[in-house]
């Protein structure tokens, strides 16, 4: 101990004029302001519910809900509780955004893409979809998609009547409802084998591509497993399917499956925009691979399309993939305009009715925020791990 | 590539800064901070209502964003309506002039949310009166302005007759309302099916209805007229017969202000009374030198009414010379000398078969 004070100078480590001391001593200081401010902010918010009479438990998650929710893809009715309306809410938001996510990234990168196409007219028209779409605000899209576009078309009475039993009305789109026989069982079986051996054909088409240089068609050979196979043992079994068509009764179709169009501008609006958005990343990221790689490429006698695939895609990957991962997240928190267009979302469902007939708001809000700030967390640590999976690897 | 530069100087400059701090503005920070956290703790949230709407000069009035005949800015963005007049009745009591309210629009999802928070000092919308709202919202209803009941408008071309005949219908409701709750109970009740599409704003669920999204909206009736002025086919839909809830339509104060309680029930009140005494905007000035002890008492001449409540001598006679009775508000604005024409019904006095009945004011 005596060492220690010998070794360091006492009049240095104790005063107040060493900087470093001072630092620490800051550091505390704000770190107990902090956490200060944070416990004042609960104890008041506390004591200002308890003083209005409004309640501060989570009681209300299994009393009854007793409203009904259009759009469910989990069991809910009228005499489920506000805890299981909240899963419908979480999983109708996911199931929105995800599906909008796989939307946007395949039309952002074909029109990223197009947008370097030496087709003038090709590239003009990508050009414009993207300075158009990105510079006109959210909500009006899809408050256009909605209103303009969808309850544009005819009630159900005049419905368009497309082909294979399909309804198109206001309501919705109308698709026939799929029953399963005996034998179904088989069919899909059949399709897993498929899949089964795609992947193994794919790693012995590379090791055969490694030792003899020579390609095999890998494509080809997918897709005939892939719908031969299941297509061969379904007529073998006699054809274990059959469509329930939708019928006009009463007021709507009844029977089938029905894609409601609140849900459509929603999943429209999400992808057409976010797209815009990927396309200039995707652009971008072309863009900055050096030309040279092109050139490089043509020279060893590749294929233009080749040379995309192989060369300048797995580079600009790259660079893509970071601002790609904040336009999925902005995706995913843009999905809460569905309050506007009567989709059933988290924001919806929660934040809005079920917030409204409990009074909870304080739990509900602090609930809502943190399941989008989950479902962020999550899927930035996905992307950041598919982006370490493409990172240079430096040798 | 530039975004990534882009990231790089922000790292930089965040560092930077973050040295120049350490050195110098640390202790301004600090006590900011600090004083914040204690001024949070330390700060009692809630004063007096009445204390703060004559402090502000101003009463606060939480409404619906627009239902004509009951909250509507008119032309001139002058907010008219039945709970318009309401509010203005209260702010005539309280501050000696009509016209001193600020209007907040309020979805009803949002209303209950709004007056908890203290957003605003009172909240007349179309919110019904319910035994939970009273005790699980920390709020609390002051009284009955219109006795309502849930409806359901369809098109003629439906050949509906009933309610009965509604199953399969979609629905569009507003969300956050009785009428959400009350039409699971029914459909449940009668085993009939239905789906609704919801809406936080009034407005988007009357043109949802309007534009053929739904088959039928359901509302209180009263909500019900009143969209029909936003219709571009109105004609062409009818209300169906069956009320299927009761809906007493009402103001909303917060709990434990039972001084404002009071002033938000007996404005109400004395508007009722004013009509069961004959009293009118008109003649309220002669009747001040009435016989009745009754229309004594009512108008501050006989009693201490005015000073029990905290408010002045003259506070009823303001809020009927500048607003009226309760039967000329309703009239004005809803009632037959209004474009939506509604009938008395339940909102007539008690005297002449309806539920309107104000205690003694004794």
């Amino acid at each position: 101990m005596s060492d220690v004070l010998l070794a360091a100078p006492s009049r240095r480590s104790l005063s107040l004029h060493d900087a470093k001391v001072r630092g620490i001593i800051y550091q505390l200081l704000l770190a107990a302001s902090l956490l200060a401010l944070a416990v004042g902010i609960a104890v008041q918010t506390a004591s200002n519910m308890r003083a209005r009479g409004i309640p501060l438990s989570f009681g209300f998650w299994n009393e009854a809900a007793g409203f009904d929710i259009n759009q469910t893809l989990i069991p809910y009715d009228t005499l489920s509780t506000y805890g299981q309306a909240f899963w419908v809410g979480v999983v109708n938001t996911l199931y929105v955004s995800l599906l909008g996510i796989v939307l946007a990234t395949i039309l952002g990168f074909v029109v990223g893409i197009a947008r370097l196409s030496p087709n003038w007219i090709v590239s003009k028209v990508a050009a414009s979809y993207v300075e158009i779409i990105r510079n006109i605000p959210l909500l009006l899209q899809l408050l256009f998609w909605y209103n303009a576009v969808l309850k544009a078309l005819p009630a159900p009475r005049a419905s368009i009547e497309l082909p294979g039993g399909i309804y198109l009305n206001n309501r919705g789109l109308i698709i026939p409802e799929i029953q399963l026989y005996a034998g179904a069982g088989t069919v899909g079986l059949a399709f897993l084998a498929a899949s089964i051996f795609c992947v193994a054909f794919w790693f012995y088409a590379r090791r055969a591509q490694n030792r003899t240089g020579k390609q095999l068609p890998g494509l080809w050979v997918s897709l005939a497993a892939l719908i031969g196979l299941p297509l061969a043992v379904f007529l073998l079994v006699g054809s274990p399917v059959s469509f329930v068509t939708p019928e006009l009764k009463g007021f709507n179709y009844r029977g089938g499956h029905q894609l409601y169009p609140e849900f459509a501008a929603l999943l429209i609006g999400l992808s057409v925009y976010t797209a815009s958005f990927i396309a200039e990343i995707v652009r971008s990221g072309i863009q900055a691979v050096p030309k040279g790689q092109t050139e490089a490429a043509h020279a060893l006698g590749l294929a233009p399309g080749k040379t995309l695939r192989l060369v300048i895609v797995p580079q600009a990957l790259r660079i893509i993939i970071p601002p790609l991962t904040s336009q999925y997240l902005n995706l995913t928190k843009n999905s809460s305009l569905a309050v506007f267009i009567g989709y059933p979302d988290l924001v919806q469902v929660f934040a809005g009715t079920v917030l409204n007939q409990t009074g909870a708001a304080v739990q509900v809000m602090a609930i809502t925020l943190s399941v989008y700030l989950a479902i962020s967390l999550v899927m930035s640590m996905a992307m950041n791990a598919f982006n370490q999976r493409f990172a240079i690897v430096e040798r | 590539m530039t975004r990534m530069n882009l990231t790089n100087n922000e790292a930089c400059a965040t560092l930077v800064l973050h040295k120049k701090i350490r050195g110098t503005k640390m202790q301004a920070i600090l006590k900011g901070l600090v004083g914040a956290a204690v001024g949070l703790v330390v700060s009692n949230a809630s004063a007096a209502t009445i204390e703060n709407v004559r402090k502000n000069g101003v009463l606060t009035c939480g409404t619906n964003s627009a239902t004509a005949g009951f909250s509507l800015p008119d032309n001139e963005g002058k907010w008219t309506g039945f709970v318009v007049d309401y509010c203005r009745a209260v702010a005539a009591a309280v501050l000696g002039d009509a016209q001193k309210v600020r209007f907040i629009p309020l979805t009803p999802k949002d209303r209950f949310t709004a007056l908890q928070s203290g957003e605003i000092d009172i909240l007349a919308h179309n919110a019904t009166w319910t035994s939970s709202r009273d005790t699980s919202l920390g709020i609390l209803f002051a009284g009955t302005y219109f006795y309502d009941g849930q409806g359901f408008m369809v098109r003629k071309a439906e050949n509906v007759g009933s309610a009965k005949d509604l199953d399969g219908a979609s629905i569009c409701v507003t969300q956050g309302t009785t009428t959400e709750l009350n039409l699971a109970d029914y459909f449940r009740s009668h085993s009939m099916t239905f789906s609704t599409v919801g809406f936080a704003d009034e407005e988007a669920v009357v043109k949802a209805y309007d534009e053929g999204r739904c088959d039928v909206l359901s509302a209180d009736t009263s909500t019900l007229n009143a969209s029909r002025q936003r219709m571009a086919k109105a004609d062409d839909s009818i209300v169906l017969p069956e009320l299927i809830s009761k809906e007493p339509l009402g103001p909303a104060v917060r709990q434990g202000d039972d001084h404002w309680l009071n002033v938000a029930k007996w404005t109400l009140l004395v508007m009722v009374a004013a009509e069961e005494l004959g009293v009118t905007q008109q003649n309220v000035d002669e009747m001040k030198s009435s016989d009745n002890p009754n229309i004594r008492r009512l108008l501050g001449a006989e009693g201490s009414l005015g000073k029990d409540l905290g408010l002045g001598d003259t506070w009823s006679v303001d809020v009927i010379k500048q607003v009226g009775n309760y039967g000329e508000v309703f009239d004005r604005n809803i009632g037959k000398a209004s474009p939506l024409k509604m009938e008395r019904g339940l909102n007539a006095l008690w005297s002449e078969g309806g539920l309107q009945y104000a205690p003694p004011i004794r």
